[in-house]
């Protein structure tokens, strides 16, 4: 930590740039001064009769870059290897998943919002579906929430293995990447045998599951759940005891409580620098309620706290999985109200009105009333909101998604201020962007 | 829906009337105020110190096709329309705030001051609506290529359609 701080120091005592050392301004005051957004002015004169300032160069950094986790791109202004300013660059992805979402039914929505974020595409279809139901204000039977949380919280252990991964290989720990794909493989594949697809599962709907869990699910999860602390221990032995390791990671990216709470940042940078905010604990939603499980919180908010938060979340998901498995209720897996669940599958083959029924749910939606709702969950990278409004049609009059990648790449140009281009990686990865969900 | 019964069980019970001198209302049990572009800043700040630290959500709506809408008595409607989601960490309390802005002028004051995080979104919601954030310290194009022309979440913005071509058609109705 000391390290970063006094090249930083040193940095803007020979520096041309003015910029106002980073430890005498703190929290909300370092946010407003322009020394770490990079702005550039939009008039090409303005540019021209700016002094040029000597000795700094601006680079683009992505939006091909491997390690940028897809297509952002990064604008940093170098001095040297040392990152003055940056600025993240974003759109790349951007496909109108909004205005989608404003063609399609109710029950087409998950489809569209669960390509949003593919790497915890659980999560979004739950946003989405606990808002239409806020809307509807229907209850959905206690089957159908339980296997809601099974779901979402096998998809936290994925997401923050995936993270593992693709952390590992960016600070050159290769084989872990192996090993994360890996372990993910194991959880996609009875996301597979659930849903029908490894990704993108269109899994939970707007009054329920789409089905029931397989036979046979309490042998695959607890098959999964018994691998998993082993594969853990194996990784504390790969990282984070390895002095290599820590020193990538350790007093790298630092930001704080009051940075976090001004950027509006969540998740596990939030909880980095000490704030205990998980909303699966602080605002319950679904039945986290009656769970047993600890919110994993750091200390000084750098690269190595949020390492090891994401790897002790995986333990504390394997702790709720466990208590979700021997709660599972049987049941209903989705509500039995006719206007918004289609009749079962043999029902159609004897009545006619089933058909009809069911023909018409499909092509003509049900009607949600008039209202407008802020649902959030806790997803692996923090607050995951979505704003709904409904003109009392069929389909969403407004669907606003508030992604948590999107915010939290906010704090990017704050955690790698005064430090080496080489670190920037190691902070673009701790951020843990989904592009899909950025530029949605 | 648990989360915001719990928090907000006391207001529920009553249907509050005015917030800071602002007409509010509940929507699903989710306290809304609604303040007048004019103190759109003086109710956020007040609501800032009484313990709401963190603005998660910012985004704009265009209610063009759905004048309708409820809105509590004294709240007159707009075509535009942003909705500032509000979070308080010691009250585990969220509250929501939504300012109409007319089609004619489409500007409000920007909540960089109060709230820098808000700088992305306030961006996102120029770029896909069209609304200016005065105050904003770099208002340009967040999603959108900087060329882009119009503003698509805009409801007037149509979607963007292919032309079917059957082979033997008739040509276009």
């Amino acid at each position: 930590m000391s390290k970063t701080v006094e090249t930083s120091q040193e940095l803007q005592m020979r520096s041309s740039q003015e910029l106002q050392m980073r430890m005498d301004t703190t929290g909300v005051e370092a946010l407003r001064e322009p020394g770490s957004v990079l702005r550039i002015p939009a008039l090409p004169e303005e540019v021209e009769s700016q002094p040029t300032p000597h000795d700094t160069m601006i680079i683009n950094m992505g939006p091909q870059h491997p390690s940028t986790h897809g297509v952002l791109r990064v604008m940093m202004e170098l001095d040297g290897e040392t990152v003055l300013r940056s600025k993240p660059v974003m759109g790349y992805l951007h496909t109108g998943m909004e205005k989608t979402a404003e063609e399609l039914t109710y029950l087409q929505g998950p489809t569209n919002v669960t390509r949003m974020d593919y790497v915890s595409p659980l999560f979004m279809e739950t946003v989405f579906a606990l808002a239409t139901e806020a809307l509807l204000e229907v209850e959905v039977p206690p089957r159908a929430t339980w296997i809601r949380m099974l779901m979402c919280e096998l998809n936290r252990m994925s997401s923050q293995v995936l993270w593992l991964a693709t952390n590992g290989m960016d600070l050159g720990a290769i084989s872990m990447m192996i090993y994360g794909f890996r372990e993910r493989e194991s959880i996609l594949a009875f996301f597979e045998k659930c849903s029908g697809l490894r990704m993108n599962h269109n899994y939970i709907r707007p009054g329920g599951v789409a089905a029931d869990l397989p036979d046979g699910w309490r042998d695959d999860v607890l098959a999964i759940l018994d691998a998993f602390p082993k594969r853990l221990d194996e990784y504390d032995t790969l990282l984070t005891g390895q002095p290599i390791w820590r020193e990538r990671t350790q007093g790298i990216g630092i930001i704080t409580a009051e940075e976090c709470t001004a950027l509006g940042i969540t998740g596990p940078i939030l909880r980095s620098t000490g704030v205990p905010w998980d909303l699966r604990r602080t605002m319950p939603y679904l039945f986290y309620d009656q769970m047993d499980f600890d919110i994993v919180v750091g200390r000084y908010g750098d690269t190595f706290d949020r390492y090891a938060i994401r790897l002790n979340e995986i333990r504390e998901s394997i702790k709720i999985v466990r208590q979700v498995v021997e709660a599972m209720p049987p049941g209903d897996y989705r509500v039995q109200d006719k206007k918004v669940t289609p009749p079962p599958r043999a029902r159609i083959d004897e009545s006619m009105e089933a058909l009809i029924h069911h023909f018409k749910i499909f092509t003509e939606g049900f009607k949600v009333p008039e209202g407008e709702v802020y649902i959030a969950v806790e997803s692996p990278r923090g607050e995951l909101g979505c704003y709904l409004a409904s003109d009392g049609s069929a389909k969403p009059y407004r669907l606003h998604i508030r992604g948590p990648s999107f915010i939290n790449l906010q704090c990017l140009p704050h955690m790698i201020r005064g430090g080496l281009l080489a670190d920037a990686v190691a902070v673009i990865s701790t951020v843990d962007p989904i592009m899909g969900e950025v530029d949605r | 829906m648990s989360e915001q019964k719990s928090s907000e069980e006391p207001a529920a019970e009553e249907e509050p009337a005015l917030v800071h001198g602002v007409p509010a209302s509940l929507s699903r049990g989710q306290l809304v105020v609604h303040p007048g572009r004019d103190r759109y800043l003086a109710v956020v700040s007040a609501l800032q110190s009484d313990g709401y630290q963190m603005c998660v959500d910012l985004c704009g709506v265009d209610y063009l096709t759905h004048p309708g809408r409820t809105l509590p008595p004294g709240v007159a409607p707009e075509r535009f329309e942003v909705a500032v989601n509000l979070l308080s960490f010691s009250e585990r309390a969220r509250i929501r705030v939504r300012v109409q802005v007319p089609d004619a002028d489409p500007t409000l004051a920007s909540l960089f001051e109060l709230y820098p995080g808000t700088e992305a979104q306030e961006r996102e919601t120029y770029d896909l609506f069209g609304i200016v954030f005065v105050g904003h310290p770099d208002l340009t194009r967040i999603l959108l290529p900087d060329d882009w022309e119009g503003h698509p979440l805009r409801k007037d913005y149509g979607v963007g359609r292919i032309p079917v071509q059957f082979k033997g058609a008739p040509g276009a109705r």
